[in-house]
């Protein structure tokens, strides 16, 4: 690594060697006019420096998303100016809400256009700030490494998130003096020097020791601060039961008996009651999201509560802690667990146990219907749960959460916060660059998959044997069990006329399949699994299925819906 | 602390010092954030600090919500060196108003004398018009403008709140003479 070199190098081929400094190697874009120069120096960086050419920006930033979460590293993606970079948009707000560690390199029109109209120009750092943890338009070309090394830096460190880099092609094409720093000079970035407060440790400790009745609820931090085994020693340690969110999952083992799955909007009934019933809530890495706290005056009564969280600003915004713990959450784990005793907890497992009898939230109902669950669970049995599982959002990705049993750590890949559908091909795209010897199993909706659909073109070029399961309900499923729940069943705009999967898939070079019937799921998933290379199953499963349970929108975690009686009848015909 | 003088105290508008980077689009992203959380920011004041390189803002916004969420959003922010509310701290404020008025002979002394009185300066004098300055907290220039509003006023502009806290202490913690990191970005850092 070379400290505070000085060589002659053109912009684009700075950009190069700063990624080269921070360990870059992988690269998801599409070029354009102004983001030329960049195209003009990838063989030279080959293979140092891979770049995958996908067919919308808007995958680019997926892919590199998905690429983050799974290596670890910042996910880097290149757009042109204009269009190009304003497809990235929906990647990158997507990166912000799922705290994600993104760089976005994209090309702007030249110096002497910017700001008059030039073609393809559209103000990127303007439009992207509130979705960005930072950006930069960089109009000198010796500025380029400095704004790459920050870039990295700050994607990276404390909470991470995108960070977008605006370049001119004529930048770009400038020579210049590289100048690597040996540090990164950031004055209002300060994040990562702290340590736990031992105050707050030995606080955090003496509830655990206290309480009765505690639960842990395990956030995406678990997964960005790879803090498994710290989680998991101190459940096993203190005996306390783990509840992940949504993007938690994966965090900690999903057959361990101390897992409960997950809590809140169509989280288990045994989870939601167990929150407000619990005398101590310890939150790692979480941001109390409303998804998973319903009516947020409501939301744990009885608890107090405990917050591990790396951003400052998330403490207390939610829920007012007891013991409130600024800081990674892998250090504060690791201090935790040297205070903390185990502790017999029968009574609360006892009632915990209880819950989970009487209320079995995820049985999957005797039919000859091809139920999604089923689908789900078949894939999680064929399987044996040794994949990767990439979602997009809706139905299929509760299902996914709810019916799959994540054993590996960081093995699930979702777009949380920001709710993003077509997420899941992309995903793919990157999870499996991430991790070439993995299987990846993309769980679409067949809204979803037909918003990014277009890339298997790029997975057939690049061979990727990505298994693309569509959940096919010919519907916009949750959107239509809102309408049915709380638009008093009128039905519009959500029946969805599908192409043929299995004909679409063949005209990309793809596998196609076709599961129609109960019998044929798991031979189907089977011999995708046997496929060597890319294959996209269209399992054609019973329109009407609802997720539950449920907390209506607004609603406290005590008014769970379970699965309603009408929901085991035979569906009604809906008028589309 | 009863509950009116713990509303009076909520209802007064916060006033917010801000250390920030000098350089484009900082002020955007600052007004980006009040905007998204409906802040209206009612007045704004920017000028050089005496660190070179920052820019110190003061910001005053309306007082219904809470701006703690907010302030501490963008203290997040990379540009923002430090950032804290000061409403409720022992400073002192100050706020610059320019009045321009018609004035005749007869009115002319008469606006003198009410300068005078204020203690603000006579920036302009033409034979039918003169501008005015004034310096001091709000309540001053409130008082200012109204007396004027007898005569007639052409113009009047307000530079917007600046503020400081009391005594020797830095409204901001001292800057460390160098940055801490020893590592570079990107590569172990999760």
């Amino acid at each position: 690594m070379a400290n505070g070199d000085k060589k002659e190098y053109t912009g684009a081929q700075m950009v190069m060697e700063s990624f080269l400094r921070v360990g870059v190697d992988t690269i998801f874009g599409l070029p354009g006019g102004a983001n030329l120069p960049l195209y003009d120096v990838l063989p030279e960086y080959y293979p140092r420096i891979k770049h995958y050419t996908v067919k919308h920006e808007q995958a680019a930033a997926h892919a590199a998303d998905a690429y983050a979460r799974i290596k670890g590293t910042a996910g880097v993606c290149y757009a042109t100016s204009g269009p190009g970079a304003t497809n990235l948009v929906t990647g990158i707000a997507n990166a912000f809400m799922d705290s994600v560690p993104l760089v976005c390199v994209t090309g702007q029109v030249i110096r002497a256009l910017i700001g008059r109209d030039g073609f393809q120009e559209a103000d990127i750092q303007g439009i992207t700030i509130p979705i960005t943890k930072h950006n930069e338009l960089v109009l000198d070309v010796d500025d380029i490494p400095r704004a790459m090394q920050q870039a990295f830096h700050i994607a990276t460190t404390g909470r991470p998130g995108p960070v977008l880099v605006d370049i001119p092609r004529d930048t770009l094409q400038e020579k210049g003096e590289f100048y690597w720093s040996d540090k990164v000079q950031l004055r209002g970035y300060r994040q990562d020097n702290f340590a736990p407060d031992p105050n707050e440790i030995q606080k955090a400790a003496d509830l655990i020791a206290q309480s009765e009745r505690p639960v842990i609820l395990a956030g995406h931090g678990v997964i960005i601060s790879r803090a498994y085994d710290e989680l998991l020693k101190l459940a096993e340690t203190a005996n306390i039961p783990v509840i992940t969110t949504l993007l938690g999952i994966s965090g900690f083992p999903g057959t361990h008996p101390l897992y409960l799955g997950m809590p809140g909007m169509h989280g288990m009934y045994w989870n939601n009651r167990a929150i407000n019933e619990a005398d101590l809530l310890i939150g790692l890495g979480v941001r109390f999201d409303d998804r998973v706290t319903g009516r947020l005056k409501d939301f744990a009564p009885k608890a107090k509560i405990v917050h591990i969280e790396i951003d400052e600003a998330e403490i207390g915004k939610n829920v007012r802690p007891a013991a409130a713990i600024h800081c990674d959450l892998k250090a504060g784990l690791t201090e935790l667990n040297k205070h903390v005793k185990p502790k017999e907890r029968s009574a609360w497992f006892e009632w915990i146990d209880d819950m989970r009898r009487n209320h079995p939230s995820i049985t999957i109902r005797e039919t000859d219907e091809v139920l999604p669950q089923y689908v789900i669970d078949s894939i999680y049995r064929e399987t044996k749960g040794d994949c990767i599982v990439c979602t997009g959002v809706g139905q299929h990705q509760m299902w996914a959460a709810q019916y799959f049993w994540y054993d590996k750590p960081n093995s699930f890949v979702t777009s949380g916060g920001l709710g993003t559908m077509g997420f899941e091909v992309p995903a793919a795209m990157g999870a499996q660059v991430a991790a070439p010897d993995e299987t990846i199993w993309s769980i679409c909706g067949d809204g979803g998959f037909m918003m990014t659909m277009q890339e298997l073109a790029t997975i057939a070029e690049y061979n990727w044997p990505i298994k693309f399961a569509i959940i096919n309900n010919g519907t916009l499923g949750m959107v239509r069990q809102w309408q049915e729940l709380f638009y008093g069943n009128n039905i519009v705009s959500t029946p969805l006329k599908n192409p043929d999967f299995v004909k679409l898939a063949e005209a990309f070079g793809v596998k196609g399949l076709r599961a129609e019937r109960k019998e044929e799921v798991r031979p189907t998933i089977h011999a995708a699994m046997e496929h060597d290379g890319p294959v996209v199953i269209d399992f054609r499963v019973h329109y009407d299925e609802n997720v539950y349970p449920m907390v209506p929108p607004g609603a406290s975690l005590d008014e769970t819906i379970e699965v309603p009686a009408t929901e085991t009848a035979p569906a009604q015909e809906v008028k589309a | 602390m009863t509950n009116s003088s713990e509303e009076i105290r909520k209802k007064r508008p916060h006033t917010i010092i801000a250390l920030v980077e000098d350089r484009p689009g900082v002020l955007n992203r600052i007004t980006s954030k009040w905007r998204q959380r409906g802040f209206n920011i009612e007045s704004l004041a920017v000028g050089h600090s005496e660190k070179p390189g920052l820019s110190r803002m003061t910001f005053v916004v309306d007082s219904d919500a809470n701006a703690e969420q907010v302030v501490r959003q963008l203290d997040k922010l990379v540009d923002i060196v430090d950032i804290r509310d000061i409403s409720h701290e022992e400073i002192v404020t100050r706020e610059m108003a320019m009045i321009k008025l018609r004035s005749t002979k007869e009115t002319r002394s008469q606006l003198i004398d009410i300068a005078e009185l204020f203690g603000a300066n006579v920036l302009d004098v033409s034979p039918d018009s003169l501008i005015l300055e004034a310096t001091g907290d709000e309540g001053k220039i409130d008082s200012f403008v109204t007396l004027l509003r007898d005569y007639e006023i052409i113009e009047l502009v307000r530079t917007g709140r600046v503020a400081m806290i009391r005594g020797a202490d830095v409204s901001h913690p001292e800057l460390p003479a160098e940055e801490q990191y020893d590592r570079y970005p990107g590569v172990h850092t999760w």
